[in-house]
């Protein structure tokens, strides 16, 4: 990988009392990756965007971002990052506009009312500018968080959970605006979602940690390539198709049969054999699909670990 | 720093919290007034009463100058309640709202906040004891006219009407220092807990407690008064004798000093040290 390294974490780890929250954790992000972090409850997440965000002090390890260590140059990398950590919390009696405006001065950012409006445009929430926090849903809230992370037009975006309490039109809209944000924009986005599917349309790169440490890390395209997968054969006669299989190899990777699916799980590379097999034998196979999905794999991996 | 100030004003005054004191003043002072206003002259006489026997008493002894030291005396003992309403907020607040996740991953030290948000709290203070001064002497003085100012602290004491505003002046720039000590010790309790209601009700219960301890007339509890910082706030009265006592005002004010400069340091130092989870 030649590309800028943006987030550079090395040996991170965070004990509080007894619980080793983030234990040796290494991650990398580059320039331009939307980044999905992900893990199961409890597995460090939070902790360590707390720690990349200086909310958090690790007890030991090396952060650096933008190429500087976070310790030395807090304010000049903080002055080039968004973030939503968690749950977005703004002052309740102050209105949306006054929220943001109050921010945006603290970050040293455009406080002009067109800057303001124009990012409360971009979340929806123009016509309630002058509404007090306090009337405003969990929804809302959400969106005024995305607004809050881009009023300084940060070049690193750091999103915990950002689409939680979206209904699907505004996930959806959330999607397509950090897709405009990396691609037309240029941006770094750091995503920490617990909707796998999301991950999945969105991440270039992503890493899965469970109880502080890396499980796996790299593309998302990697990482769901593997050497087995699961895959839904169709077919226009089950009973034959099943005494086709059972008299190969293959009817051990042969898992489940429902109508006309049979569902197999075998190695990819077989994958083209066994159509070939059945249509040699006068089978239909009316469709192949492959059932892969990252929610397979986080649950293949995270159940690994517990076990 | 500036920024950080004016933006803490903003939270500050944008809160209701924040206006219970000026009301508090705005109802009790006109109230005390009104009930002066018509039986102030009872009161000149019978602090005078020993003396009218001897001496002939001339002038406007009952006057916008006593009306508001009046006041001040009746109001400073109940203003540290309302310091502290906003004082306990100030950092804890910010851990009850959630709102440290947006405030510190600005780009602002934590230095520079605690110290934006101390001295906006200070700001506070002050405009305070001027909405008091203003209230309590500047509108005495425009209802009951100016005159000598008699006080009674030990002895009686009658100043001229000209030897009088400097002292008011005075006075309210030692229960400046005084009630920022209110706020140090609230701001103090403030950076340790995650909800405002803490370090009201702690800061309260301190300086009750002080206080009780400090009139219980027991020789032990007495010999101890001189460790209660709630012993230095009244050395305002000090600018009301004569000869001035110096040497104790300057005293007591070091000591209030030394209780913020202390306290504002050590919530500084657990700020910058403490780990934001809330």
């Amino acid at each position: 990988m030649d590309s800028e390294k943006i987030i550079e974490v090395r040996s991170l780890t965070k004990k509080f009392k007894n619980l080793t929250a983030v234990n040796n954790l290494d991650l990398n992000v580059y320039k331009g990756d939307v980044f999905g972090f992900l893990g199961p409850n409890g597995a460090g997440k939070s902790t360590t965007i707390r720690m990349l965000l200086s909310l958090i002090k690790p007890n030991y390890g090396d952060i650096r971002i933008f190429g500087k260590p976070l310790i030395q140059y807090r304010k000049d990398i903080l002055r080039r990052i968004g973030a939503i950590v968690e749950k977005p919390d703004f002052y309740l009696y102050l209105s949306a506009y006054r929220n943001l405006e109050i921010l945006a001065r603290i970050s040293g950012a455009d406080t002009s009312k067109k800057k303001i409006m124009e990012m409360l445009e971009l979340v929806g929430l123009a016509k309630r500018y002058n509404s007090k926090v306090k009337t405003f849903s969990h929804g809302m809230k959400q969106r005024l968080g995305i607004a809050q992370a881009l009023l300084h037009d940060p070049e690193l975006i750091i999103l915990d959970e950002p689409t939680t309490g979206l209904d699907p039109q505004g996930m959806k809209e959330i999607r397509d605006l950090i897709r405009h944000l990396s691609i037309e924009k240029g941006k770094t986005v750091f995503l920490s979602s617990h909707i796998l599917r999301e991950v999945e349309i969105i991440a270039t790169r992503m890493i899965i940690i469970n109880k502080g440490t890396t499980l796996v890390e790299g593309t998302v395209e990697e990482l769901l390539k593997s050497d087995t997968m699961q895959v839904t054969v169709s077919v226009d006669d089950t009973e034959k198709a099943k005494s086709i299989i059972d008299l190969t190899g293959w009817q051990n990777n042969l898992k489940h049969i429902e109508k006309n699916d049979l569902l197999f799980e075998l190695p990819t590379k077989e994958v083209a054999d066994l159509n070939k097999h059945l249509v040699t034998n006068d089978i239909k196979v009316n469709s192949l699909v492959p059932v892969r999905s990252l929610e397979d794999f986080f649950l293949k991996i995270t159940e690994g670990v517990s076990k | 720093m500036t920024t950080i100030i004016y933006v803490e004003l903003q939270k500050i005054f944008r809160k209701w919290r924040t206006y219970i004191g000026f009301i508090a003043i705005g109802v009790l002072a006109p109230i005390v007034q009104i009930a002066l206003y018509y039986e102030g002259s009872g009161y000149v006489n019978h602090v005078t009463r020993g003396l009218q026997d001897s001496f002939f008493m001339s002038g406007n002894l009952f006057n916008g100058y006593l009306i508001g030291y009046i006041i001040l005396q009746a109001l400073y003992i109940h203003i540290p309640f309302l310091i502290v309403l906003v004082g306990g907020d100030l950092l804890a607040g910010e851990a009850t709202s959630g709102t440290y996740r947006m405030l510190l991953t600005r780009p602002v030290s934590r230095f520079t906040l605690v110290t934006g948000k101390f001295l906006a709290g200070a700001i506070y203070v002050f405009l305070l004891l001027a909405f008091l001064f203003l209230v309590s002497v500047v509108g005495s003085l425009l209802i009951f006219g100016t005159g000598e100012l008699i006080t009674i602290k030990g002895k009686l004491i009658i100043f001229a009407a000209d030897d009088v505003l400097w002292r008011f002046l005075s006075a309210y720039g030692f229960a400046f220092i005084s009630m920022t000590t209110i706020l140090a010790v609230s701001f103090f309790f403030s950076s340790m807990v995650e909800n405002a209601i803490g370090p009201i009700m702690g800061t309260m219960a301190l300086i009750i407690i002080l206080l009780i301890l400090s009139v219980i007339p027991i020789d032990a509890l007495h010999e101890a008064r001189k460790f209660y910082f709630t012993s230095y706030m009244g050395g305002w009265n000090g600018f009301f004798t004569d000869p001035l006592e110096f040497t104790d005002i300057l005293r007591d004010a070091g000591v209030l000093l030394l209780h913020i400069f202390g306290l504002y340091g050590l919530t500084t130092y657990i700020f910058i040290k403490k780990d934001i989870l809330s």
